[in-house]
């Protein structure tokens, strides 16, 4: 049995932040679930997608994160309890059902989470998605811990259903990548079926129905800010004059500065769990209390904003302070270090921090940056586009993915990424704004996320630009998640349908559509230069499946390859394609026979005819 | 209770989650609040794998820059790299067995020289336990046991308020049922390490 379907309330299980927050939807009774993975959230739904295997649990992975909150819309609005999670650029994504399911809200208790990234640990930006509570008017719930997140989870289904509209749970990367111990709670028994009640008058969003939904959206979020008022996810800590407010992570950080302070006789904490709509009330009585206040919180001002507007309607012109020099920035993630300086400079408490080592006469470390796996296929594709693209001024958008990495040297495959699916429709705007050629790469999953739509622009419009579809049937870079490309029967699931994305893009009426496989290094650079050639939107499918995934799969046969005496050490092998099995050895190039997974691209782009398979046949 | 804090660097792949597992779970059976921490985006892509574990009472899960009371590092340039996390009374054990990044196998960079890496540890730190915990696991009966063997040095420098037993029963509860006896050897092989160190 799956460790999170553990019906044994009061038990500890030591839970990393993302599986606390499925267990805290499964003792909710959550029956229907949607995503798309992405980091940090990834964790929760990989889980949720297991549970799913073992009960009557519905999961889903949407092809992006629009789909998948209407999907989770439709099922909350028949009455299911619903979960829809996601990293927070794919909020933005599914931003436009937000905004009007607010109007229209739910039946069963709906809770959107997002997964925010201060300091992009792995994402493109780090956005502050609690202006998204803002702008559609929800109500947000933000844990600080990791136990917390478990306990928040499981009562954002029941705050969703009193206010029948959908709740956001934020989490920042330190609770979803968090462990602790976790007092697991009693699971309620989750309704699977659920009935659709015909109601066009409140459910069809012309715009004499969202009018009023609009009216009924804001009486709504009065209830919210009353019942924030007396939430106890909104609790103070000591009874001082030195108020500061804090949300999420930052409450663990401002706690543990207290301790180590050794101000806690003088402080008052307000830790804001159920931070939008703000308490004014709560804030007010705080505020009076107080003789300064700092607020802390990751990212953008979004409270201290709130703050100083309560303040001036309450009269109050006690300094209170957030963002500035020598106080919070705006950028990154927080650390208790950084917080208890500022909290000391602010307060005037006397400190002394613990003093880093002075490394100066440390030589330089050789950097490990993340590196394509040896073998894949992504490297033997750049390559074979490199090659055929020889000789032209060339611009490439690329995309979301693994094969993001192929922009470092020496592949150098790679100019220009805003978000999922921008390949495809930048290229586009580059092709007709410059006279270079353009190509393009996405993965099969980010195709069917986003890519889809920007091609049938191309098509439609008649760009001309090379689209080159990396196929390696897996969303390698969040776990390995399925995409509508993937043959489900790998992972022996079956009554799913496989989309294949040959047959999409010829309906899309592409009429140069090749596919490769990469490994067969001089068929594949042919093939790309013919699509080179054609004038108009030409695609490249380069199939092949990912060697992680294959390898987890048990489907991988490794016939390692080894370096003869043939080898004139020109290095041509590690220059152009650098893969990670190679090293040198007394200055010679080698292999590693463990890394090495045989995909035999080195020894085609041999000019020596160096490299050869080894002789014995060893197990994958 | 007071807190002590710790820092993991590994390379992905090097097992440095089932080591924090295991600390968790002695730490659970020596009744010490535990808090951990990863960051493993691109672990599996060859990166660098940090994590940060809080024993005892503090809310956060993450260690700043000098407050690492222990560094364990699996390899010897990464410990070097995570020497930020230290101060002067900051204890360090790394495995000696280096694991050279792609760049310095094909040449672009150098390795650092251990004999150099050991003293500029030594200088800035309060002490440094350093030895070669692939030998070590290898001579258990597993070379993928190299995170056993370092728990086995750091349990016996007692920085931890964790007893031996402990970590002992959550070897046998948290690794593979196959790999426990190659496990509890490569711990106490850490373990003579460190205190001959
Ligand atoms: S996980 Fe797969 S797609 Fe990603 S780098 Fe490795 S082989 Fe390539
Ligand atoms: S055959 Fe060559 S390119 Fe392929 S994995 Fe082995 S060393 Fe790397």
């Amino acid at each position: 049995m799956h460790k999170l379907l553990a019906d044994s309330p009061g038990k500890k299980m030591l839970l990393l932040g993302n599986e606390a927050i499925a267990r805290g939807a499964i003792e909710a009774g959550v029956a229907f679930a949607t995503t798309y993975p992405g980091t940090p959230s990834s964790e929760i739904s990989l889980n949720l997608f297991r549970v799913s295997h073992e009960s009557d649990l519905y999961f889903e992975y949407s092809t992006n994160e629009k789909v998948a909150l209407e999907v989770a819309a439709a099922a909350a609005n028949s009455g299911l309890r619903t979960f829809c999670m996601m990293k927070h650029v794919g909020l933005n994504v599914a931003a436009d059902p937000l905004m009007t399911l607010a109007y229209v809200g739910v039946k069963g208790g709906l809770v959107i989470l997002t997964a925010d990234d201060p300091s992009m640990f792995s994402s493109q930006n780090e956005q502050d998605n609690r202006y998204y509570g803002k702008l559609s008017g929800l109500a947000i719930l933000e844990p600080s811990s990791v136990e917390e997140a478990r306990q928040m989870t499981a009562e954002a289904f029941d705050l969703s259903e009193k206010l029948g509209e959908p709740v956001i749970l934020r989490t920042t990367t330190r609770v979803n990548h968090s462990s602790a111990f976790v007092e697991l709670g009693k699971i309620t028994p989750r309704k699977i079926k659920g009935d659709f009640k015909k109601d066009p008058f409140n459910f069809v969003t012309v715009p004499a129905v969202s009018r009023r939904l609009h009216v009924r959206l804001l009486e709504n979020w009065d209830k919210a800010q009353a019942m924030a008022e007396t939430s106890t996810f909104n609790f103070t800590d000591g009874n001082g004059t030195w108020g500061i407010i804090c949300n999420g992570v930052s409450y663990n950080y401002v706690s543990d500065a207290v301790k180590d302070l050794g101000i806690a006789d003088k402080t008052r904490i307000l830790r804001l769990g159920f931070s939008h709509p703000m308490p004014p009330n709560l804030i007010k009585a705080f505020l009076n209390a107080c003789e300064k206040v700092l607020v802390a919180e990751e990212g953008e001002p979004v409270m201290e904003e709130a703050v100083k507007a309560f303040a001036q309607e309450a009269g109050l012109t006690l300094p209170i302070a957030g963002k500035g020099e020598r106080l919070f920035s705006r950028l990154y993630e927080f650390d208790p270090a950084m917080v208890r300086r500022v909290m000391a400079g602010y307060f005037g408490v006397p400190h002394a921090p613990s003093q880093p080592p002075d490394l100066s006469d440390v030589p330089e470390i050789p950097q490990r940056p993340p590196n394509l796996c040896a073998g894949c296929s992504h490297r033997a594709t750049y390559y074979a586009v490199k090659k055929a693209a020889e000789g032209r001024e060339t611009i490439y958008p690329t995309d979301i993915g693994c094969y993001t990495l192929g922009f470092l040297p020496p592949l150098a495959m790679g100019d220009f990424l805003i978000c999922m699916g921008s390949s495809v429709s930048t290229a586009c705007g580059f092709s007709k704004a410059t006279d270079k050629k353009v190509i393009a790469f996405i993965g099969d999953s980010t195709f069917f996320h986003s890519g889809l739509t920007g091609l049938v622009n191309a098509v439609y419009n008649n760009h001309n630009f090379t689209l080159v579809i990396l196929d390696n049937g897996t969303t390698a870079m969040t776990g390995h998640q399925p995409n509508p490309g993937v043959d489900m029967s790998n992972l022996n699931l079956s009554g799913y349908g496989r989309i294949s994305i040959e047959a999409v893009v010829r309906a899309i009426g592409v009429e140069h559509v090749t596919v490769i496989k990469p490994y067969k290094v001089n068929k594949s650079i042919e093939a790309v230069k013919a699509a080179l050639d054609h004038k108009g939107v030409s695609v490249i499918i380069s199939q092949e499946m990912c060697t992680l995934y294959a390898r987890s799969l048990k489907k991988l046969n490794v016939r390692a390859f080894t370096v003869t005496d043939k080898c004139k050490n020109h290095r041509d092998c590690i220059n152009q394609i650098g893969c990670p099995a190679f090293f040198l050895e007394g200055e010679r190039v080698q292999i590693n026979p463990n890394t090495c997974v045989g995909c035999a691209v080195c020894a085609q782009i041999c000019p020596e005819n160096a490299i050869t398979p080894v002789k014995a046949k060893k197990a994958g | 209770m007071k807190t002590t804090r710790l820092i993991i660097v590994a390379v992905g792949g090097q097992g440095n989650l089932l080591a924090s597992k295991v600390l968790g779970q002695a730490a659970l059976l020596s009744g010490v609040p535990v808090r951990m921490s990863e960051i493993h985006g691109m672990a599996q892509r060859g990166g660098v794998v940090e994590s940060a574990i809080v024993f005892g009472d503090a809310s956060s899960t993450i260690i700043s820059d000098s407050e690492a009371d222990v560094l364990v590092g699996f390899e010897p340039s990464e410990t070097l790299r995570a020497m930020n996390k230290c101060n002067a009374g900051t204890t360090v054990i790394t495995n000696l067995a280096p694991l050279p990044p792609f760049t310095v196998a094909i040449g672009r960079g150098t390795y650092p020289d251990l004999d150099q890496v050991q003293d500029l540890i030594k200088a800035k730190t309060r002490r440094l336990i350093a030895f070669d915990a692939v030998e070590r696991a290898t001579a258990a009966g597993n070379v993928m046991s190299v995170n056993i063997v370092l728990l086995g040095a750091l349990i016996q420098t007692g920085i931890l308020p964790i007893p031996k037993e402990n970590l002992v029963e959550a070897i046998r509860t948290k690794t593979k049922k196959a790999f426990v006896d190659v496990n509890l050897k490569a711990f106490d092989l850490g373990f003579i390490a460190a205190a001959n160190a």
